[in-house]
């Protein structure tokens, strides 16, 4: 069909049959990633951003559309204000700790030293153990009186902790736990990343009179920011997510110090039946790590050297 | 840059032993490098060049000896405190940075203030024809222009020494070629003392002042490269330096002339260089040999010829010819031209090339008086 104005590209008919046939390819190798995402991503975040706009429903009064007041509810409870905060405590100390004591460790079996395959593998021992099993060792390490903790400052003469049982020490109890789990997971990755700095640089270094500490802070730390990048959006990610220890060690107490976001979604949804609050605080989750996530691709990215 | 004025020995190793595990490394190697020249270290791979070059660098600490450099001993000293600079083969430069903060690293470690080092940055650009890029990072440029960039963070520094380790290898043939005239250009500019390793003699033979032909962590033989080229002090040394190849024929072949009085036959080959071959007709010269095949090259052509029960040998014609494959030819060669080698030891006998060369079997410490241009 000849067309006036603005000039149109005349495709020859194979052309044309080709063309569709990519986009046909295209639909067909998106579709397996596409149906799954939808059924188990898109669609239960959608839902649950409906349900988070809907009052709880009992027998005798259906859940009704009531706008955002299931948020404003949870702005108003104290509680959320202590979950917020015990949860941003355990996250900014898991974080930065478990990201540096990985580096650490990973310098140090990267080096070459004898038994260096029994370093890593120690290293790597907590990563392999499931939380639970973790937790329930840490439990024992935590009893009061008896505990390993316990039983080796009383040796000192110092009395016995609850180190689990009161609200002081409670959440740093939990912290050590998943500091201890997580850093030598984010140790093979900086391991793996030391291996590929070719030996070259670091002669290279040497010859121009660069000491080990320059060395690591011009040359290796701005080299390994890809993988801590990587490896800080995971310890987000799990600072949030990671809360398996919580249902051993504490339950979230006592008096809630040690409840963090997701243990109380889950005991708001589970124990007290109140998926009105459970959904909105979820959607606040998400709207949370989903800015973060914006934060790191548009910003940190950019200043990144990736090779 | 006053290096030029003086002369003596710059580096020196004494007796440096640097075994490994896996073999190589150099066994009780002494070596002198002139000052202000450029030598180079040449041989096959594990040869033991780079150890040496990482030795005198201190990149390696010897087992047993002294490494000295400019009179001093640094056996015990880190690089850093050398005075040297290095070129590494893979160049070593630092992906984050850019060229211009790889080539201040070094400056930038040792607080050189910030005006100086400015300065500097602007003068090694400007030798090694890098403005305008010294806000890129290696990533963005070409293979020629990162070797550039880290020949410029070599000479940033103005250190007398500078030790490069195939720093062309990484390069196309064609780049390869100009990079050697610049580089070579460069050390003679500023005066430095360069030692060079490579495996490629042609590298070699068009840099060198003086060439250190190693060879199983020993050194095989040390001179310019006239010298080894025209008196190869053993058989190894023919068949390395030269292309094509030295040929080494078994002199009792008939038709080989007369070995040196007091040497028997059997025991001896005779090697003869592919330019000094001449082809003549069938049954007038020394050898008879059949052309397997003909490579013309523009102005010289090789012809590969089959020795009846001898060796497979390339000679190296002038101008073009076009011989037959199968084609019946005869060898001859004027007799100064041979050089005899004990078939066992490899050692030569005498130089055969006589009075035309200055020959120099035994090392000299060559001095380069380059021309100031």
């Amino acid at each position: 069909m000849p067309e006036t104005g603005a000039p149109t590209r005349v495709l020859d008919p194979i052309a044309r049959l080709q063309r569709r046939r990519h986009a046909l390819y295209g639909w067909m190798l998106l579709a397996p990633a596409l149906t799954l995402l939808t059924l188990f991503a898109f669609l239960p975040t959608a839902a649950t951003f409906w349900a988070s706009l809907h009052s709880r429903g009992t027998a005798r009064r259906p859940s009704v559309f009531n706008g955002l007041e299931n948020y404003l509810d949870l702005i108003h409870d104290p509680n959320f204000w202590t979950v917020v905060g015990n949860n941003l405590l355990y996250a900014g100390v898991t974080i930065p700790l478990s990201i540096a004591l990985a580096l650490v460790m990973a310098l140090w079996a990267d080096a070459r030293l004898p038994l260096r395959g029994f370093v890593r593998g120690a290293y790597f021992t907590p990563t392999i153990l499931p939380m639970i099993a973790a937790a329930n060792l840490w439990l024992f390490f935590y009893t009061p009186g008896l505990g390993v903790i316990d039983s080796f400052t009383g040796l000192f003469g110092l009395p016995p902790v609850n180190w689990l049982g009161q609200p002081q020490t409670a959440l740093w109890a939990i912290i050590v736990v998943t500091v201890w789990k997580e850093a030598g997971f984010f140790m093979i990755f900086y391991l793996a990343a030391l291996q590929t700095i070719p030996p070259d640089l670091k002669e290279a270094a040497q010859v121009e009179g660069a000491g080990r500490f320059t060395y690591l802070r011009r040359v290796l730390l701005p080299l390994l920011m890809p993988t801590t990048a990587f490896i800080f959006i995971n310890a987000l990610i799990n600072s949030v997510k990671l809360i398996d220890h919580l249902f051993i060690l504490t339950k979230g107490g006592p008096d809630n110090a040690t409840k963090l976001v997701l243990y109380w979604i889950w005991e708001m949804a589970f124990s007290y039946f109140d998926p009105a609050r459970a959904t909105a605080l979820t959607v606040l989750v998400l709207l949370v790590l989903g800015g973060v996530a914006v934060f790191q691709f548009t910003i940190v990215e950019k200043r990144i050297h990736y090779r | 840059m006053n290096a030029l004025s003086t002369t003596g020995d710059f580096v020196r190793l004494h007796g440096v032993t640097r075994l490994f595990e896996g073999g190589g490394g150099v066994d009780d190697l002494s070596l002198a490098i002139p000052r202000g020249g450029f030598t180079v270290l040449l041989g096959p791979s594990g040869c033991g060049k780079s150890t040496t070059l990482r030795l005198i660098a201190g990149l390696e600490t010897p087992d047993r000896g002294r490494v000295e450099i400019d009179g001093r001993d640094v056996t015990a000293l880190p690089p850093s405190a050398r005075g040297l600079s290095i070129v590494f083969q893979s160049y070593a430069l630092f992906p984050h940075l850019t060229v211009a903060e790889n080539i201040v690293f070094g400056l930038r470690v040792r607080h050189v203030p910030r005006a100086e080092r400015d300065r500097k940055l602007k003068d090694a650009l400007a030798l090694t024809g890098l403005e305008g890029l010294d806000a890129r990072k290696p990533a963005h440029l070409s293979g020629g222009q990162r070797q550039r960039v880290a020949l410029a963070r070599a000479i940033v520094a103005d250190h007398p020494l500078c030790l490069m380790d195939e720093p062309l290898s990484n390069l196309d043939a064609k780049l390869r070629h100009s990079v050697r005239q610049e580089i070579r250009a460069l050390q003679r500019r500023l005066g430095m003392t360069v030692v060079y390793v490579t495996h490629d003699q042609t590298e070699a033979m068009g840099m060198a002042d003086h060439i250190i032909l190693m060879r199983q962590g020993r050194i095989e033989q040390q001179g310019t490269p006239a010298a080894l080229y025209q008196a190869p002090a053993s058989a190894f040394a023919a068949s390395f330096i030269g292309s094509p190849p030295m040929t080494l024929i078994p002199a009792e072949l008939a038709g080989v002339p007369e070995p040196p009085q007091g040497h028997a036959r059997a025991r001896l080959m005779a090697g003869v260089r592919a330019e000094a071959l001449r082809l003549q007709p069938a049954g007038t010269g020394w050898l008879e040999a059949t052309v397997v095949a003909s490579e013309f090259l523009g102005a010289e052509t090789f012809v590969y010829l089959q020795i009846e029960g001898g060796p497979q040998l390339i000679a190296r014609v002038p101008g073009r010819i076009d011989p037959a494959p199968g084609t019946a030819h005869s060898l001859s060669w004027a007799e100064h031209a041979t050089h005899w080698f004990d078939r066992d030891s490899g050692r030569s006998i005498c130089a055969g090339a006589g009075p035309r060369t200055n020959a120099e079997s035994q090392p000299a410490p060559q001095t380069a008086a380059p021309p100031a241009a």
